[in-house]
């Protein structure tokens, strides 16, 4: 449990930051809140010759909220949740950072430390797929977005390029009145989830006026379920089309057998936070019929 | 003279004087806590010496593999690196092999073969603990894998592989013949013929094999050590996480030929142990080689991984519980058969009489006439030790053993499990009570714990919301069941009398010295060890009320065999019972010449004087007295003619018999079939620890002792996988319970002194782990009764009682 030698460097600005990143090239590393990478780094699993800390780097910390919401990769998660602006327009980042392992944990963890270093059990990529979110990629050669929907290639391996960072996130406010959840199982304070699912969905009289589902540690990757949009936009939030949605989920998905519960057992709770999710976002959501129509959700 | 101190005020009371006392039965806060929350406690790590170097091991990445190569140039390039250490360094010394506690050896270093993942191959010494970590990745080593043995029920198949090659030929172990290449003892205890026969005539007998899966005590300290040999004067003192100091001054100066006196152990504050400190590990003896050979102090800590994955491990028994009855529910037998997995080595620590330590108490609480146990243990290509993880000696195996079976046979006999239990408990005027395997029980009335436990829940109603919900579960209209578990456990603790309990032919007696200070004040020396279970608070209490000092003014020190007299450590909850009967003992020495003093104070004859709280009066005359202040000065400056000065006293206690703790316990809780998650509603824990020394401390004792009950039977797990790669062995994976998933727990007593022990105490800090456990698996079990559930094994993980519920046909898939 200790990190091979490294060089720590501290950039007074962000372009000084990706001038470090690029001319350390392969062995140079980001560093935000360093609750995935240093963990790596003392089990010897990654040994970067540099580090380059972007804690400093004020740029990388604002929240800021327009017809989009922005928020600077260095936010971490314990202002995400002191956020009562950010709470007020999209409340499921709070409902999500708050279940991410533990208050010490949420003091240093980042918001784009946990988003860009693809590891398959943190909780915000499937949010930001979940909230159809832009990442802002920024290297010392410019500037390019990346959708979170397609950021994600396999376990640690995302689209970023060497001497490239995650510098902000950007996704679209979600209607006013939208219904959210966030459902995480998980052994204990701390864990990655078993299985976890993000729904926001909005609701027109009876029917479903949009809906978007994502998955948490259920893949290599985490996953958008693509087809969720399809089953449920236009229908009614029915025993059948929450099934259906559960069936499309639990069709992308695979999990490996580990701790937490075998493949088959992990891909059932998957389709069960799903269940639970749109299930909880839905009684959230304007328009719900209290009794009536939805009643079969309190039952 | 005693003219030139205070009176004390003649206005007091008794009760007054005996409150100032912080003596028995006080809720005495903890002194030690001062030190501990404020972070000043002294653990090994904090021990730095001039010059101190630092050691590391490069580990097995194998289960079983045959060692080619160890390249120690591609090492010792490293800059800060000193020393690479193999097992071929450690031949001409005779130390690549030690002896363990159970009669086998350990390999030290990896001889040729590796038999473990993780095992220790080569020790790295370097300047600080960073060159250490680089030396060890740096270092080249070849193996040749070999096929792993990782099953041990098929450790004694024909083809099993051969995992000790350097026991070959050898058919004879420590406890008896060896039948096999991987056996390494069949131990049995009670009347096998005379059992057979009550299962013969029994109306119903019940068969079910109940796994104990390996666990690890995991405390919060891992282990490590601090060796510094001086090279002038040939001293050698070792600081490190010893449970037992002066079993391991012993051990060492057997193994390395250092004279007894030339070695000084020192245990420092220790962040918890649960066993897991009992035993002798490599990083101990090589922390002691490397120092030897560098001339400079050597330290050797552990990191997570390496505690969970190679220190100690816990249970790991696989057992087949049967009990034989009679229609109406008499258990008339109890038969019960172990494989038992010890790892690569055995190092189980256990009194060396008992491969198997105490599980033949598994008739728990129950008159049973007539029961018998085997139980065999087995090589396997893990890590070594089998301890007691917060119990006495394989007593939470034994414990679940019977506490499952009765369950079981409730079941089949369509009972309540509480009323089998009321039929069967041994009766109070039954005890001393002889069990079928021949222990003493001392003391007890279990029919009072039982029904005041069943009272206290209003356990009718519980059972009727259970109805309820089985009700409601099968009407569709609800998808949570619930369930309900008992257990009534009788521990054996106190280890031991020296006519059952030795370690390496050393008497397991424990011992107190105290010195009174002139001023009244005092010190205690005692031969146990605390890890955390607050021996400076209770020791203090137990010697205010034997000898009138207030426990404030009693310094209790231990862990430094320089100073403390010989003792043979704390585990098995045996402090209280043997060391704190020793104190007691040394307490009464210390009274005892008070009074010659305070007769001669006094001119009266002994006789006439009387013990009244915290000095000596002559009888019927409460004003005529001398406080033991008064009487301590004295010792030093007044005595009677002939009497030698001092007030000061040594007790050596070998107990006549082992105490006998018991309880009733109950858990409470719902399970979201769905999901497998589940809910503690409610834990009651009833104890009877006989007399109670500080019932704020016993309280801690049994959050504590639930705490990793809850943790063992929820969700502790050391898994491999086919190959013989540990899985889990981090805090990420292996569950150690925070405080937001530990349930709330309510605790109870009753008070049965035992008759044998001086002031009556039996030790506490291990019964809520042993009475928990099975509380807990009952509570699971219980909940699937009503779907034809029999039996599902620890741990109850989400995802196990999800399997179970889908088994029985309560999830649709």
């Amino acid at each position: 449990m200790i990190p091979g030698d490294f060089e720590f460097k501290q950039p007074a600005s962000k372009d000084e930051a990706l001038s470090m990143l690029r001319d350390g090239g392969d062995d140079a590393r980001p560093l935000l809140g360093g609750q995935s990478l240093i963990p790596m780094m003392k089990l010897r699993m990654a040994s970067p010759d540099i580090l380059v800390d972007l804690r400093g780097l004020d740029d990388l910390r604002h929240i800021s909220i327009g017809k989009s919401i922005h928020i600077g990769a260095a936010v971490t998660q314990h202002e995400l949740i002191g956020s009562e602006e950010l709470f007020n327009v999209c409340p499921i980042i709070r409902e999500t950072a708050l279940v991410i392992a533990d208050p010490q944990i949420r003091y240093s963890g980042t918001i784009g430390g946990n988003v860009a270093n693809g590891d398959p059990g943190n909780d915000m990529p499937a949010l930001m797929q979940c909230l159809d979110a832009t990442y802002i990629l920024e290297s010392s050669e410019g500037i390019r977005e990346v959708k979170a929907r397609d950021f994600y290639e396999a376990a640690y391996f995302t689209a970023l390029q060497t001497g490239e960072i995650v510098t902000g996130i950007r996704f679209p406010k979600p209607e006013s009145g939208h219904g959210y959840s966030y459902q995480k199982l998980k052994r204990k304070v701390g864990d990655y989830a078993t299985a976890a699912a993000a729904v926001v969905l909005s609701l027109s009289g009876d029917n479903v006026k949009s809906a978007s589902v994502a998955l948490t540690n259920l893949a290599d990757t985490p996953l958008f379920v693509e087809k969720a949009e399809d089953i449920l936009v236009g229908s009614q939030l029915t025993l059948n089309t929450i099934r259906a949605t559960m069936d499309a989920a639990e069709a992308i998905m695979e999990p490996v057998s580990d701790g937490r519960g075998s493949r088959e057992y992990r891909t059932k709770m998957g389709g069960i936070m799903v269940k639970r999710a749109i299930e909880q976002a839905a009684m959230r959501a304007d328009g719900t019929a209290k009794g009536g129509l939805f009643g079969w959700l309190k039952r | 003279m005693a003219d030139t101190i205070s009176e004390p005020s003649q206005s007091e009371t008794s009760a007054e004087r005996s409150q100032k006392l912080e003596g028995i039965g006080c809720k005495r806060k903890r002194v030690e806590d001062i030190r501990f929350t404020q972070g000043h406690g002294n653990y090994v790590d904090d021990v730095k010496l001039p010059g101190m170097l630092f050691g590391d091991f490069a580990r097995s990445p194998y289960a079983h593999a045959r060692i080619k190569h160890i390249n120690k140039e591609s090492a010792l390039k490293v800059p800060g690196v000193l020393a690479v250490l193999t097992a071929e360094d450690l031949i001409p010394l005779n130390l690549h092999y030690m002896p363990t506690l159970a009669g086998d050896v350990q390999a030290v270093l990896a001889h040729e073969k590796v038999l473990f993942q993780n095992q220790e191959v080569a020790f790295i010494v370097a300047r600080d603990r960073y060159a250490a970590a680089d030396g060890v990745e740096a270092l080249e080593v070849e193996y040749e894998e070999l096929e792993p043995l990782l099953n041990a029920l098929k450790a004694l198949d024909d083809d099993a592989p051969v995992l000790r090659d350097d026991l070959a030929g050898k058919t004879e172990g420590a406890h008896g013949p060896r039948e096999h290449h991987n056996h390494i003892f069949t131990w049995s205890a009670g009347d096998e013929a005379a059992t057979q026969e009550a299962f013969d005539k029994a109306d119903v007998v019940i068969e079910e094999y109940l796994a104990h899966p390996r666990v690890h005590p995991c405390p919060l300290e891992t282990c490590g050590s601090v060796a510094d040999m001086n090279p002038i004067t040939g001293q050698l003192t070792l600081w490190g996480t010893f449970q037992a100091p002066h079993v391991v001054r012993t051990v060492a100066a057997l193994i390395t030929n250092i004279p007894e006196h030339k070695i000084r152990v020192i245990s420092p504050d220790i962040g918890g142990g649960f066993g897991n400190k009992v035993g002798v590990y490599p990083g101990y003896v090589m922390s002691v080689v490397a120092s030897i050979v560098l001339k400079k102090p050597v330290k050797w800590i552990e990191d997570r991984m390496e505690n969970l994955s190679t220190t100690a491990f816990a249970r790991d028994y696989h057992i087949t519980a049967e009990l034989a009855a009679t229609k109406e529910g008499k258990v008339i037998g109890m038969r019960s058969h172990v494989f038992a997995d010890h790892g690569a080595f055995d190092a189980c620590a256990d009194p060396s009489k008992y491969p198997a330590g105490m599980y033949h108490i598994c008739t728990g609480s129950y008159d049973i006439p007539t029961a018998f146990c085997s139980v065999k243990g087995v090589y396997t290509n893990k890590a070594p030790g089998g301890v007691s993880y917060r119990c006495s000696f394989r007593v939470t195996e034994a414990v679940y053993t019977i506490e499952r079976a009765m369950d079981l046979l409730a079941q089949k006999l369509d009972m309540d499990p509480a009323e089998l239990r009321q039929k069967n408990l041994i009766q109070p005027e039954q005890f001393p009570y002889t069990s079928a395997f021949g222990w003493e029980y001392d003391s007890g009335d279990y029919p009072t714990a039982m029904a005041k436990t069943l009272e206290a829940v209003d356990y009718k109603k519980l059972r009727q919301q259970q109805a309820q919900m089985v009700e409601d579960f099968k009407a569709g209209t609800s998808r949570e069941i619930m369930g309900v578990g008992l257990s009534f456990f009788t521990e054996v603790v106190g280890a031991g009398p020296s006519k059952n309990c030795d370690i390496l032919g050393i008497n397991m007696f424990d011992s107190c010295e105290i010195r009174v200070h002139p001023t009244g004040a005092a010190i205690a020396r005692l031969g146990v060890k605390s890890q955390g279970q607050g021996h400076e608070t209770t020791f203090a209490q137990i010697l205010a009320s034997e000898t009138g000092l207030p426990a404030d003014m009693i310094t209790i020190e231990e862990g430094d065999t320089d100073t403390a007299p010989y003792g043979l450590g704390t585990y098995g909850s045996r402090s209280t019972p043997v060391a704190g009967a020793a104190a007691a003992r040394a307490g009464r020495k210390i009274k005892h010449k008070a009074q010659l003093i305070a007769s001669h104070l006094l001119e009266v004859h002994h006789d006439d004087l009387e013990w009244d709280v915290d000095g000596f009066a002559i009888k019927g005359m409460p004003d005529k007295r001398r406080s033991m202040k008064e009487i301590a000065w004295a010792a030093y400056n007044n005595l009677p003619k002939g009497m030698e000065p001092g007030l000061e006293a040594v007790d050596y206690y070998d107990p006549p018999n082992f105490t006998f703790p018991y309880g009733a316990y109950l858990c409470v809780l719902r399970i979201d079939v769905d999901t497998g998650v589940y809910s503690v509603d409610r834990f009651y824990a009833l104890d009877d620890c006989g007399t109670r020394i500080n019932p704020m401390i016993i309280e801690g004792q049994i959050h504590g002792g639930l705490t990793e009950a809850f943790a063992v039977a929820m969700g502790q797990l050391i898994d491999f996988d086919e190959t013989g790669n540990i899985l889990g062995a981090s805090l990420m994976d292996f569950f150690l319970p925070t405080a937001v998933e530990t349930p709330k727990w309510e605790t109870d007593h009753t008070e049965v002194p035992s008759p044998h022990h001086p002031i009556g105490a039996k030790g506490v800090g291990e019964s809520p782990h042993v009475g928990g456990v099975p509380a807990f698996s009952n509570a699971v079990n219980d909940a699937f009764r009503a779907f034809g559930g029999v039996h599902t094994h620890m741990p109850h993980t989400h995802s196990n009682i999800w399997n179970y519920a889908r088994s029985l046909g309560m999830i649709d898939s």
